[in-house]
This record gives C-alpha cells, structure tokens and sequence, in this order.
C-alpha cells in the first residue's frame, strides 16, 4: 500500500488504509544496456494512470527491456544496467536508497508464459504475494483478498469449488488469469504486461482484453504487445518503438493517443508499421 | 492404388526391401542385448553369492544381540546396525545443511572467482579416497582429545568429508532445473531473494533434493576404511556417538572375516550376513528415494 512519503528514500510503504491505486510513470532519457550492449536509447514518455498504454514494435526493438526497467527487473540479468530516471509519482524509481524488492510490490507484472507456482494451490498462488512479503497475515483477511482478486481476474467462478487445487492443473487461459489474480492481490499502483496473450488461444485472448478494460479504472496499465490489433483494441495511448538495423539500440520512435497512431502518425516509420509494410 | 510403374520402374520401390540395412538392424541389436546382459552377470552374481552366504548367517540373534562377551558361536550383529544407523544419521545431519547451503550459494547467489574456487574444490573432494577422509577425522580429533580416541562421531565427521561433495553436486543439479521464470514471479511480486528461495525454489527442488541426499547416504553408509581409524571395534552396543567407540556393520564384517576366532564358519556366516544387510540397507534407500521422488515431485510447465 502505498503512502506518500517526504523524503524520496522510501518509495512507498505499507499502511492499512486503502489508498487511490493508479499512479503515473515518467520515463526520461532511459538508456538500457546489457553489459556493453545498448539496448535501448533514450527513452522519453509519460505513462498515464487508469489508461492502457500499449508499447509496439518489431521483434527485438526494445519493447520488454524497456518495460522490465520500469519495475527494476532488468537490473536481474548479469551485467544489466540502467541509465536515466524512471519515476513513479514522482519518485525515483532508481533513487539511492531505493529498494528494488519494495519498487517491485507498487510494479507488479504478468509475464508472456503463464507461471504459476507449480508447488502451490490456487489459493496459495493468489495469496502468495501476502505470504512472501508480508509476513503473517490473518487467514480471514487472505481469504478475503484472495476472492477479491479471483472476482477482479475473472477467473473466481471458474475455480472457487477447487481452490486447493494445484495452479498448473489450469488451462493457460485460466492460468494467464491466475497469474493476474496473483498480481493484482498486492494491490499494486501499476500493471505491467509483457505479451500476455501471445500464448493463448483468441477466446483467452478476448477475456484478457476484457480484464484488461476493466482493471484499468484501478490500476495503471502497460502491455507489450506483438499484436498490432490487439493494441489497437484494448489501449489507449499507443508506443511505437523501433530498431534501425540489428545491433543499434531499439529506441521510441512515437507515442500518442491509440486513434491517432493509428490513423495519423506523425512519423513515417509508424506509418509504415502500423499499416504492415514492415514488422 | 496405382503404381507409378508406367516406365516400368518406380523410385518408392527402388531401393529393394532394405535387407543389409535390415540384417545390420539385427545384428547391432543382439550385440546391445548381449552387452547389457554381459554387464549384468557380475551384478547378479555378486547379490547371488552374497544372499547365499549370508541368509545362514541372519537369525533373530544377528539382528538383536551385541557381540559383548560372546566367544563362541553366538552373538548379534545389533551393535553394529544401530552404530551404522547412527553414525550415517550424524553424518547426515552435518552434511545436508552444508552441503544444500553451499549449492543454494553457488547456484543462486555466486559469481566470479569465490565461485570457481569452490567448484574446483567440491571438484577436488568428490576424488578424495575415504581413508583420507578418515585420516584427516582421526587427526582432528586427536588434535583436541588426544592420541587413541576412538569415537562415532568422529566416523560421521570422516562420511561427511565424503558426502558433502556428493550433496552438492546432486543439489546443484537440482536447483539449476528450476526454471527461472518461476523466480521472476515471484520477484515481480516484490520477493526478496533469499524468500524466493526459501519459499518457492526449494519446495519446488524438494523431491530432488530428497533424492540426491538419500543417494549420498547410499554411497557412504558401506564404507569402511575411515571408519577403522576413527570409530574402532567394540563389541557391545554404543548408540552416543560422543561417548566411546561404536561398531558398524562394514568394519563388523571386516572383523569378523579377518579375526574369526575359533569358529570359523560362524564369523564367516555372520560377515556375509552383515554384507547383506548393507546392500539391504542401500536398497530400502534407493527405494524409499524413488518413492519420495514420485509422492513429491512438482511437474514444472
């Protein structure tokens, strides 16, 4: 949970009252490397609370190195660095004294491949956010936030009868819905999503989109998406990150408003991806 | 179907029906089977003759009597069961911690130099010959409680030399086939790393990790050499394994083949049967690590 601080040290921290949620990212002049490999050049953009920003570009442009800086998991890889400044509401994201573990329980995120820890139940996989961070919490109050996010992940219907049921009996649409469950359930300020649906089937794929318009009005959403339409469709201010030859660093060509992407870039190499003469 | 036979030939049928590919099929398979078959023989015949040996010697008496005052015929081998039992379970508890601790370090947490030393030194001491082991047991020891001691001890702290290395590789092994895309979820959770660890990356390494310990404990509950020189011959029952010298079945059956005593073919029987009881010993253990395995393991996506 999230509460205003007056040094920049803590980013965050916990309290009991429910705070408002959505928070804005500012990214400026983030630079992205793996060991002297640029990846990513100079990236500038506002990332919007309660909206669907939708990141696009080709295959290797950039698009997830630039979204796993944002909740600090790049730095994971050996050798991964990170230059510029990320902020949510305003704080440094990479500020001295900031610990990325606390960065990461504000920045939640959904990877490509459904995973689900294989040794826990549904109910354990929900809570397992509470269980790992913090502490011991009172069975009534996990229950409680383990049906709430079931509820907000569209997938409680489905699954309240078989709780205790291991995570990875579940069909990937089912699990992709787990896995948001499990990250909505520490009520995060922003959600990333890299590829979410590129592994599930177009019926899957529709009730993500539709979870995804309806935990926008909670939370600050980001998607990388391979799938032009799919950006299209479920987000409202669109990215376009490209790359001028392999091995330059991917960089962000344009971001607007969707429709206007869309329709009318301003840029002649959005124009040509977003209308399929490349990508 | 018609057959592309217009030309009067057809390149589906050209080759013939393969009888050199065939024959040579046959051939390499009955070389296999025979070879299989060849590395068999010994493993049978050695079960074979030591069943035959020493089901004479196994008797109620073997598995509850000590040895203490028997100099005739009768006398168990009891001590020795409980002095290996207790002497691997020591070992056992000194070795699994160190040894699942220093494969969490070098697969999770390692880099650089500190890391290739200590491979090359968990390299070193999986080649160390267990009467080093034993040596190097006795001589610490005896560094703090004086030249003679004998205690069990010391025999587990001889096995753990030996088995500390075995751990480590097989929990290595382990911790490396958890996918690392489990460890990002949790991370993207907001996980520290040593949580991550503690809470899904050795529960879902668990069933592995159960089996690699029990296979360190197969390989070293029959040794013998170190055991000689740090937990001696005793013939009565010693179950502390701070206090006094402890007897076990692999350095019982030494002892009692090379000092039978008058009768001859009794101690003999009695070796034979604590040779059997060994290799029983490791096949409960390699059973119950398979059964573990298939209770506990996590299927990972």
């Amino acid at each position: 949970m999230y509460k205003p601080q007056g040094d920049a040290q803590a980013v965050g921290s916990t309290s009991d009252a429910a705070a408002p949620g959505a928070k804005t990212i500012d990214a400026r002049g983030v630079n992205l490397y793996y060991g002297d490999f640029h990846a990513v050049e100079d990236v500038t953009m506002r990332i919007e609370p309660n909206k669907v920003t939708a990141l696009i570009g080709s295959s290797g442009c950039g698009k997830t190195t630039f979204l796993r800086s944002l909740n600090r998991m790049h730095e994971l890889t050996p050798g991964a660095r990170v230059e510029g400044e990320v902020t949510l509401d305003g704080e440094d994201v990479y500020g001295k004294g900031v610990d990325p573990v606390q960065v990461r329980r504000l920045i939640g995120m959904v990877f490509q491949s459904p995973n689900p820890f294989p040794t826990m139940s549904i109910y354990d996989n929900v809570a397992a956010g509470l269980n790992l961070n913090s502490g011991r919490v009172p069975k009534s109050r996990k229950e409680e936030v383990v049906e709430r996010s079931l509820r907000g992940a569209h997938l409680w219907e489905e699954v309240k009868d078989r709780l205790d049921r291991p995570g990875s009996g579940l069909s990937g649409g089912q699990q992709q819905r787990l896995c948001i469950a499990r990250a909505i359930a520490v009520e995060p300020e922003v959600l990333l999503m890299d590829e979410p649906c590129s592994a599930l089937d177009p019926v899957a794929t529709l009730a993500i989109e539709d979870l995804i318009a309806e935990l926008k009005s909670r939370y600050t959403i980001v998607i990388v998406t391979h799938n032009m339409q799919q950006a299209a469709r479920a987000s409202d201010v669109t990215a376009f990150f490209n790359l001028d030859e392999t091995g330059k660093p991917g960089h962000l060509v344009e971001v607007g408003k969707t429709e206007e992407i869309f329709t009318n870039p301003s840029q002649q190499a959005t124009e040509d991806y977003v209308s399929g003469r490349f990508g | 179907m018609e057959s592309a036979t217009v030309t009067g030939s057809s390149r589906l049928l050209a080759g013939g029906l393969g009888w050199r590919r065939r024959a040579l099929n046959i051939t390499m398979t009955a070389l296999i089977a025979a070879a299989f078959v060849i590395a068999l023989i010994p493993l049978i015949s050695l079960v074979y003759e030591v069943a035959k040996r020493g089901i004479p010697g196994l008797s109620l008496e073997f598995f509850t009597e000590d040895a203490r005052g028997q100099i005739g015929e009768g006398g168990g081998a009891a001590h020795a069961i409980v002095g290996t039992l207790v002497i691997t379970g020591v070992a056992s508890v000194i070795s699994v911690p160190i040894g699942i601790m220093a494969a969490i370090y070098l697969n999770e947490y390692g880099t650089g130099r500190l890391r290739r030393a200590l491979t090359f030194f968990v390299d070193v001491m999986t080649g160390i010959p267990s009467i080093v082991a034993g040596l190097f047991a006795y001589a610490l020891f005896e560094l703090f409680l004086g030249p003679g001691i004998r205690l069990g001890v010391m025999g587990s702290v001889a096995l753990s030399v030996l088995m500390i290395p075995i751990v480590i590789r097989a929990a290595e092994e382990v911790l490396k086939i958890v996918p690392d895309h489990l460890r990002e979820a949790s991370y993207a959770l907001g996980t520290p790393k040593w949580k991550t660890i503690t809470k899904v990356v050795l529960p879902t390494a668990f069933a592995g990790l159960v089996t690699g310990v029990m296979i360190a404990v197969a390989r070293i509950v029959g040794e013998t050499a170190p055991l000689l020189v740090t937990t001696g011959v005793v013939d009565s029952m010693n179950s502390d394994p701070f206090n006094g010298r402890m007897q076990n079945l692999a350095v019982y059956a030494y002892n009692e083949y090379r000092s039978p005593g008058v009768f001859k073919q009794a101690a003999y029987d009695k070796a034979w049967a604590a040779a059997l009881t060994l290799i029983a010993i490791v096949m409960l253990l390699n059973i119950a690590a398979r059964l573990v395995y298939r209770r506990y393991k996590t299927e990972i996506r």
